[in-house]
């Protein structure tokens, strides 16, 4: 009697990984050798921000706390929380605050303003701790100067979408916090009403730099935080800052890699 | 334990704290050698080994712990919105640590002759799949985590609808600029508010240009760029979080200092008896009028800032910045030394309000120029 060759049923994981779909999407197959895993980060969009080979230090935690990819990571999380967010909220005086009772009250499950909130308070505290990081390990040296100064202005752009999302709940924490925050700007020197310099800019009797004109007007669309901060505000956080920042973010990836990756002992 | 909790509160005042925290600092955190051989022989360097770790992080936790069970000090450290702040502290605190135990234990290698810990990491290549992507995942999962626990047990706060007609009693900027906003006691709005913010961008920045030391790139160490790291600590740590903490725990109404167990009274009266320079000079010390020429009347502040930011750099950089001069050369120096001296402003100006009740060095009330 011939034995009868024992028929294997090849995995479940297997059968799919081997179905035309999966191929095509996933070129390289589960990464098992060294060429595939070498492939897998060359071939993918979002893992080619990495090279494909590191010096061991560059990829531990001891060195780099993660706090630069847990600060891009938190950006994706308030991305991702504040479209959800915009679904209920509308910026105007009339309905700001009664939606965000709303959805405490209405929406099911809702933690998406608490992860939010929560998260960008989170996202200040990584990016300065990744800026203390890149400073005790001397990192800004050359040839990272320029990626430091760029670090620069993430940081500030942080702090303002901070603060522009601060002002949105329109409670009364928020209108007094902004108010504190930009009554600094109407002591602008030369452009602020209540700043140095600002009587200079006249001609004769006419003054230029008046409370409708100066840069505290122009934060906030008005003499006082109103209808006009709001908007201004809201289209700042949601739209404005954001695309800047990530102008800003996508110059701060190319520079890591182009000044020659994560810095190291030379 | 109320001897204890009164004695917190009295230390805990600016005026007291501040000088103890800036003369601490520069032995823990030594800028010149000097400085650093009595730092190695108090044997402060001990803070930054696991043993100095775990005493120091086991008293400030038992201080926390401690002071949680005071209503005022439970109050406001369990406020919503301050809830991140503690995490801030204590993040700070560990990363302090954690940095600079890397640092020290490289200085030692160094010392002996050998590479820094880094350098013996570097010599093996690994790849990034799977080496790095999964503790980056790892990483993730943790934050992620971490954020879903806090936002279920934590409400984001909501007051009341805004009403322009009442100002609550303090208001208070967002905290990560509290720092700012306690300038402004010392401070007029202009410099608090502008200047300074805008300096402070552009010092940050121009950091890697003014630091033209070659050493200690890519790898934690301390004691071959002491300077750097002493100055940049300085700020971050005392000018930054400290001023953040202070103004986040410790104001209450009208701005008003309240030790961190001491109930927030509106109505804690502060005698406000502040003068400017020139009136000290002209009233006080030569017993006349002010004069009316403006000029003339602020003269006395006019020179001394033409000396701080004219004169001291000089004397400085003929005395104990020599070296410093030497390598970074006239323009870097004199950048760095305008840097410096406009931040040292802050503390000078503190020390100025509460040794003579300083109010402005010069007052030009007429132009809204006061410093
Ligand atoms: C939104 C804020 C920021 C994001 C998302 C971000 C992201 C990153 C990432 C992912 C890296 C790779 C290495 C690492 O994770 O440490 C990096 C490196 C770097 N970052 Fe940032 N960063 C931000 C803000 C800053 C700030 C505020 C600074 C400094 C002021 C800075 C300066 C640098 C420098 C110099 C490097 C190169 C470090 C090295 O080669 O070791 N970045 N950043």
């Amino acid at each position: 009697m011939a034995e009868e060759p024992k028929q294997e049923r090849p995995s479940i994981l297997k059968q799919i990984t081997e179905t035309q779909v999966w191929n095509a999407i996933f070129r390289t197959g589960v990464p098992r050798t060294r060429r595939q895993r070498m492939m897998v980060v060359l071939n993918n969009v979002f893992l080619h921000l990495h090279p494909v080979r590191l010096p061991k230090h560059a990829v531990k935690v001891k060195y780099t706390w993660c706090m630069g990819g847990l600060s891009f990571f938190i950006f994706l999380v308030l991305t991702v929380t504040g479209i959800l967010l915009m679904f209920y909220y509308r910026p105007t005086v009339e309905y700001a605050y009664g939606d965000i009772i709303d959805l405490k009250e209405q929406v099911p499950l809702g933690i998406m303003r608490e992860i939010h909130r929560w998260g960008a308070h989170l996202m200040v505290i990584t990016v300065w701790l990744h800026m203390f990081r890149v400073f005790m390990t001397g990192s800004y040296k050359p040839p990272r100067e320029f990626n430091w100064s760029v670090g620069v202005v993430l940081l500030v752009l942080t702090m303002l979408l901070s603060f522009t999302g601060y002002l949105l709940p329109w409670d009364q924490l928020a209108i007094w916090a902004i108010t504190v925050g930009s009554n600094m700007a109407g002591a602008t020197p030369f452009f602020g009403t209540s700043g140095p310099g600002s009587a200079l800019l006249s001609l004769g009797d006419v003054n230029f730099v008046h409370t409708a004109s100066d840069a505290r007007f122009a934060l906030l669309g008005g003499r006082f935080v109103g209808e006009a901060t709001l908007l201004r505000f809201y289209v700042l956080h949601c739209i404005g800052l954001p695309f800047i920042i990530m102008i800003f973010m996508i110059v701060h990836f190319w520079r890591v890699r182009k000044d020659g990756g994560i810095s190291g002992p030379t | 334990m109320e001897e204890f909790k009164h004695f917190i509160n009295i230390i805990s005042r600016p005026k007291i704290i501040f000088p103890i925290i800036l003369t601490l600092f520069f032995f823990v955190f030594p800028p010149t050698d000097l400085l650093f051989n009595i730092n190695q022989k108090l044997r402060l360097h001990k803070i930054w080994t696991k043993k100095g770790g775990i005493i120091l992080f086991s008293l400030f936790i038992l201080f926390f712990l401690f002071g949680l069970t005071d209503p005022n000090f439970k109050l406001i450290v369990t406020k919503p919105d301050n809830v991140p702040i503690v995490g801030l502290i204590f993040l700070t605190f560990f990363f302090l640590w954690y940095s600079m135990k890397q640092a020290y234990d490289n200085d030692t290698k160094i010392a002996e002759g050998k590479p820094p810990k880094e350098a013996d990491d570097a010599k093996e290549k690994v790849l990034v799949w799977p080496d790095l992507v999964y503790v980056e995942f790892i990483c993730l999962i943790l934050c992620s985590a971490l954020l879903i626990v806090w936002s279920i047990f934590l409400k984001a706060p909501l007051e009341e609808p805004a009403n322009p007609a009442i100002s609550p009693n303090p208001s208070k900027a967002p905290w990560y600029f509290l720092g700012l906003q306690e300038m402004l006691v010392y401070f007029d709005p202009w410099l608090a508010g502008v200047v300074f913010p805008t300096v402070i961008i552009f010092g940050i920045m121009s950091i890697p240009y003014l630091d033209n030391n070659p050493k200690g790139c890519g790898h934690f160490s301390f004691k071959e760029r002491k300077m750097a790291v002493s100055i940049f600590l300085f700020f971050w740590l005392v000018l930054w979080v400290f001023l953040i903490v202070v103004g986040t725990f410790l104001r209450g109404p009208n701005w008003n200092f309240f030790g961190p167990f001491e109930f927030w009274d509106i109505h804690k009266l502060e005698p406000l008896a502040n003068i400017n320079l020139s009136e000290l000079v002209y009233m006080i010390v030569l017993k006349q009028k002010l004069p009316t020429n403006i000029l003339l009347r602020e003269i006395g502040g006019i020179l001394a800032l033409i000396a701080y930011f004219g004169l001291l750099p000089i004397l400085l950089a003929k005395t104990i910045f020599r070296e410093v001069y030497n390598r970074l050369g006239a323009l870097r120096y004199s950048i760095f030394m305008i840097l410096l001296l406009m931040s040292a402003g802050l503390p000078i100006k503190m020390f100025l309000r509460w040794a003579f009740n300083i109010k402005y060095i010069i007052a030009i009330p007429e132009f809204f120029f006061n410093i």
